[in-house]
């Protein structure tokens, strides 16, 4: 893994934890329109980041919802999740 | 049905191997108050929980501890990792060694393996989110005690995100527990 991967990576990351945090959040307060905002913002950003890192470095998640990019099956190629040194 | 996201919630380092923090912070995998417990403590109780809330933030958080569970596995294996045998047994890690090698398994601490009785399921919504409540505030205590028992920053730094994410799913269970009460 090169270093543009680890930033990508980083990258979504920091999206998918404030959208996690947003989406628990909303959970318990459903109609907090500025939270919805948030959620709806945060979701855009999070999109274009995993499409960008999905390109060069393959799926990041299984079962369709993520593209097959490349010409091979790149989802079990490592390092898997446990074995990167950040 | 559950999705796999390939990559950790939160990057885990360690600054080198480590067996005794690994014979430690294994309890967060396989101990009462650790994660898998956790994950299925949630998971399972939302079948007799009567509001949509409450269904909603145990699934959400439920499958937020599927991926505490895979940080704390993470950190057991980059512990273990590198360790030599001779470190293995200044660790007094020979035991688990003896049994596992350098595989995960869901013990405590002290070797007790894991057990459905860490999880309860009362049937009654009260009851069980007070359950959580607590489950919650065991866990942030037990993240503190493992704080105390490195001096690896790194280490460090993952304990302190696993022990923040317990203080806002009590956060959340408590509001879950108000909107069951009612006005």
């Amino acid at each position: 893994m090169d270093n543009s991967c680890y930033q990508l990576l980083f990258k979504i990351q920091q999206l998918s934890f404030t959208a996690l945090e947003l989406n628990l959040y909303l959970d318990t307060h459903p109609n907090d329109q500025q939270t919805l905002t948030m959620y709806n913002k945060v979701h855009r950003d999070l999109m274009r980041a995993v499409q960008e890192y999905e390109k060069y470095y393959g799926p990041l998640v299984n079962f369709g919802y993520s593209p097959a990019s490349q010409n091979y099956w790149k989802w079990i190629e490592g390092p898997w999740p446990w074995e990167i040194n950040y | 049905m559950w999705l796999y996201e390939k990559k950790l919630q939160y990057p885990v380092r360690v600054s080198g191997p480590d067996p005794r923090m690994a014979k430690y912070v294994i309890t967060q995998y396989g101990g009462p108050e650790g994660e898998l417990s956790a994950a299925l403590r949630y998971l399972n109780m939302r079948y007799s929980m009567p509001t949509d809330k409450a269904k909603g933030a145990l699934t959400d958080i439920g499958t937020e501890e599927m991926a505490h569970m895979e940080l704390v596995a993470t950190l057991v294996y980059k512990l273990l990792d590198g360790a030599s045998i001779e470190d293995i047994k200044a660790a007094d890690a020979g035991g688990y060694f003896a049994e596992h090698d350098k595989a995960l398994y869901w013990i405590n601490s002290s070797g007790v393996p894991w057990a459905a009785a860490y999880v309860s399921a009362t049937g009654d919504p009260i009851a069980d989110m007070h359950e959580n409540l607590a489950a919650e505030q065991k866990a942030r205590a037990v993240y503190e005690n493992l704080i105390k028992l490195t001096d690896d920053p790194q280490v460090k730094d993952v304990l302190r995100f696993l022990r923040q994410r317990e203080v806002v799913h009590f956060q959340r269970f408590g509001e879950v527990l108000m909107d069951l009460q009612g006005p």
